[in-house]
This record gives structure tokens, sequence and C-alpha cells, in this order.
């Protein structure tokens, strides 16, 4: 297991950069922060038009999510994988196609939580909004979004290990993430797939799991910050 | 595009036949992993519910590993590390007999039995604590204060939670496509590439998945509802 450590930890962190493609640790890290950070925007709008008036955005905005909730990310990938090359009209590096998926995908999730974050707050800080003369965008923008999320960063944060762990499907489309570097050096080695696989797994693991630590802590931050008091650890 | 859309060639014959028999593995993959995982997360939130420390701490590993590590890495660990273990004449015959849908249902089964796990014990949770003591002191016993206070809440608690994990696995077995399990979406990628057929075949096979999800979705709603919690 050492050896394997030894001799493959910096294909593990970066892949074959600098004299090939930038890949491995880094790559995982820059596909999942540059998904979450497009997808933030359109999860915005997503939520805001969830939210807002019945009509024919909403409808669509209901549509999205739905539909995209119905779909394996897997085909959302081969989806991407053929047809953006085909829209935009020339090739493009599978990375980005595993964004385009994992952005579209996420979309309609991390909309949900945006949207519920919106639902969450008291109807009083709409109608003082109201009161004091401020029109729709700026009451979203200024008053509502502002607080809800705050009070969602915990979901939000929770959401890029999602997408963490999403990433690693690229790995079936040859992006040259963790997964797919990690599939590469066990075909190499051939007799060592647990220790290879371990090796792997307690990558991820580490990750995400200080990550959804970090979810913890935060939540208990916020909430306590949302009603002005220590929040009691619920006894099981 | 010039590109003629023909949904007759991808839906007869050996395509069709094809499509059919990888609905049928996802099906089956789905299926049962469903079931282990829910009789599973049952054993484990029993383990955690009682009251000794180092079974409990291999319970709460178990979960961490399961929501720590991505789906397909599970996968992966499963079919390409546990054949390692076991002693080539098994591996031999595992490999006649096809074990890849095998290593598929242990590793979703095992996934989900950590995700619903959790969302038994959130339910088992969220009843207050008083409600025990209350139904002890008007002389339930503890097996008695479970069945007929405690549990009948906590499940419905846990219903909503339950049924989307349900959605989730369902999703997550175009996964086993990955370790060449022969179904749904490994089959729309077979389709594709003999027949370069990419709008067709993929077309289908997200119909087929969404067609699943949709029922999925309208059989959970009218279960949430008809099972939800009004007293609390």
């Amino acid at each position: 297991m050492l050896e394997i450590i030894q001799n493959y930890w910096l294909l593990l962190l970066i892949g074959e950069y600098p004299h090939g493609k930038l890949g491995g640790l880094a790559m995982t890290l820059i596909i999942s922060f540059v998904s979450l950070i497009v997808t933030f925007p359109c999860a915005v709008l997503i939520a805001l038009a969830r939210t807002g008036k019945p009509g024919i955005i909403q409808s669509i905005a209901n549509g999205f999510v739905h539909s995209v909730r119905a779909i394996p990310l897997l085909m959302l990938i081969f989806w991407a994988y053929f047809a953006v090359p085909m829209i935009i009209g020339f090739p493009i590096d599978a990375a980005f196609t595993l964004i385009v998926a994992i952005v579209i995908y996420q979309t309609a999730y991390l909309g949900e939580i945006i949207a519920a974050g919106i639902t969450g707050l008291p109807k009083g800080q709409r109608e003082a909004a109201a009161a004091l003369g401020l029109g729709y965008v700026p009451t979203m923008f200024r008053i509502i979004l502002p607080q809800a999320i705050f009070n969602v960063i915990p979901g939000i944060v929770n959401q890029l290990t999602t997408i963490i762990k999403e990433s690693s499907l690229g790995s079936i489309i040859a992006v040259s993430e963790l997964s797919y570097v990690m599939l590469q050096v066990n075909s190499n080695e051939v007799t060592k797939p647990l220790q290879i696989f371990g090796i792997l797994a307690a990558v991820y693991f580490v990750l995400c799991f200080a990550l959804s630590q970090a979810t913890n802590w935060l939540e208990r931050r916020i909430s306590s910050r949302r009603t002005g008091q220590v929040v009691v650890e619920a006894v099981a | 595009m010039g590109y003629q859309f023909d949904f007759g060639k991808v839906l007869q014959g050996e395509y069709l036949e094809l499509i059919l028999e990888g609905l049928q593995a996802t099906m089956v993959v789905f299926v049962f992993s469903w079931v282990i995982g829910l009789v599973l997360a049952v054993v484990l939130t029993v383990i955690r519910a009682v009251e000794f420390k180092p079974t409990q701490f291999l319970v709460a590993a178990f979960v961490e590993y399961h929501r720590n590590i991505p789906m397909l890495i599970q996968l992966f660990v499963w079919y390409f590390g546990f054949a390692v273990v076991l002693p080539d004449a098994v591996n031999d015959y595992l490999n006649d007999i096809g074990a890849e849908i095998g290593y598929a249902i242990v590793a979703l089964a095992l996934n989900k039995a950590a995700y619903m796990s959790e969302d038994f014990r959130s339910g088992l949770r969220s009843i207050h604590p008083a409600q025990m003591e209350a139904a002890r002191s008007i002389g339930l016993t503890y097996l008695g204060a479970m069945a007929w206070v405690i549990l009948p809440q906590a499940w419905r608690l846990a219903l909503p939670a339950l049924l989307g994990q349900t959605l989730i696995l369902f999703k997550g077995t175009s996964l086993a496509a990955a370790i060449g399990v022969a179904e749904l979406s490994y089959q729309a990628r077979y389709i594709e590439e003999q027949s370069f057929r990419i709008f067709e075949a993929y077309g289908i096979a997200t119909a087929i998945y969404m067609l699943i999800s949709f029922a999925i979705m309208w059989l959970s709603s009218i279960l949430s509802k008809r099972y939800e919690l009004r007293v609390k």
C-alpha cells in the first residue's frame, strides 16, 4: 500500500501535469468548485421562479426541476457528451461536458435548497419591505435573498460534498479526475485493486467527511445566530 | 443539421430486445437492492438504538463510509477489490455466471442501508423522549411502548426521506453500467455505438428512466400524504 502511495502520489494529486494534462485530486477539486460557482446563480434564478407568482415562468421552472430529478446523472453526462459539441459547433474537453452536466443536475437540487431558504423566512420580511415601498427586485435581492442564502449555507456546503462525489462519474467519459487516474493506476498494477481502491476511497472520505463536519458546525453556528441562543444538542 | 430522426430503427428487432433486457436488469438491481437495503437498515437502526458503545461506533463508521465516498467508488471496491480476496476457483465461477449484477446489488444495497438507517434514526429522534416516559408510566412495557407509541409515529416521520432514497436508488442503478452490468444506460450506449443513432438511443433510455422516476415520485407524494403524521 505504501509502495503505491510512494509511486503514484504525485499522479494522484495533480495527474500528469506539467508534462501533460492536469488531473487527479486537483482536477476533481477544480471541477467541483467551478460547478458549484456556475450552479449558484442558476439555482438562485430557479428558486426565485419556483417561489414567485404562479405563471408560465413558474411552470417552466417546475417542469425543469421535476424532469432533471427524474433522470440519472449518468444519462445527463451521456447527453452532454454528444449534445454540447453539436450545439456549440466544435469539440471540447470532456471535463467541460462533465461540468455542464453537473451544473444542469445541481441547479435543480441547489435551487430546491435555496427555495426552501426563501419560503422559510417569516412573511413579515416581505410585508415590511413592501410597506417601505420597495419593488420586487430590491425586495428579493436586498432583503430576502441575503437572509435566505445565509440560512442555507450549510445546505450549500453539503451540496459541494455531493458534487465532489458526483465528479467521480467523469471517469466514465475519460475526464482525468481522481477516480480516472486511479483506474489507470489499477490497470498498470493489476494485482493490487483492493489497496488502490482503498486509497481512492480514503482520499474521498477525508475530503467529504471534513466537509460534512464543517456543514454540521456551520449549521449549529447559523441556527444559534438565527434564534439568538445557544442550541442545546439533541439527545438521542 | 440534416439529421433524420428514426425511432423505428432503435425500437425494433435486436435493439428493442437489448433495451428490454436492459430495463429488466435495471429493475432487478433496483428491486433487490431496495429490499436488502431496507431490511439491513432496520437491523442497523436497532443495533444503533442499543446502548453499547462498540457496536454503535461500528454502525456509525459503516454509515459514514457509505455517505462520504462516491457510489461509483463503492462499486469499484466491490467489483475490483473483493474479487482479489476470493479464491481463483470462486472467481472463475462468478465470472461464468456474470456476477457483475450481484456486485452491483451488494454495493447499492449496503449504500442504501446506510442512508435509510440514518432516516429511521432521525425519525426516532424526533419523537420527544417524554412520550416514552408517558407510555411507560401508563403501564406499557418497553417493547409495548415501542410498538404502540413510538414506532407508529417514527416510521411516518421517516417515510418522505425513505421515498426520496428510493428515487435516488433507482437513478443510482445506472452506475452499475460502469462495472459492466448490461442495464438500461449500458444498452443505450451500446446501441448508440452500434447504430450511430445517438438521439434515438439516449432518447428512449431517458424516456424510460423519466417514466419510472415520475411513477416513483407520484407514488411517493400519495404515500407521504396518506401517512402524514397529523398529531405532533
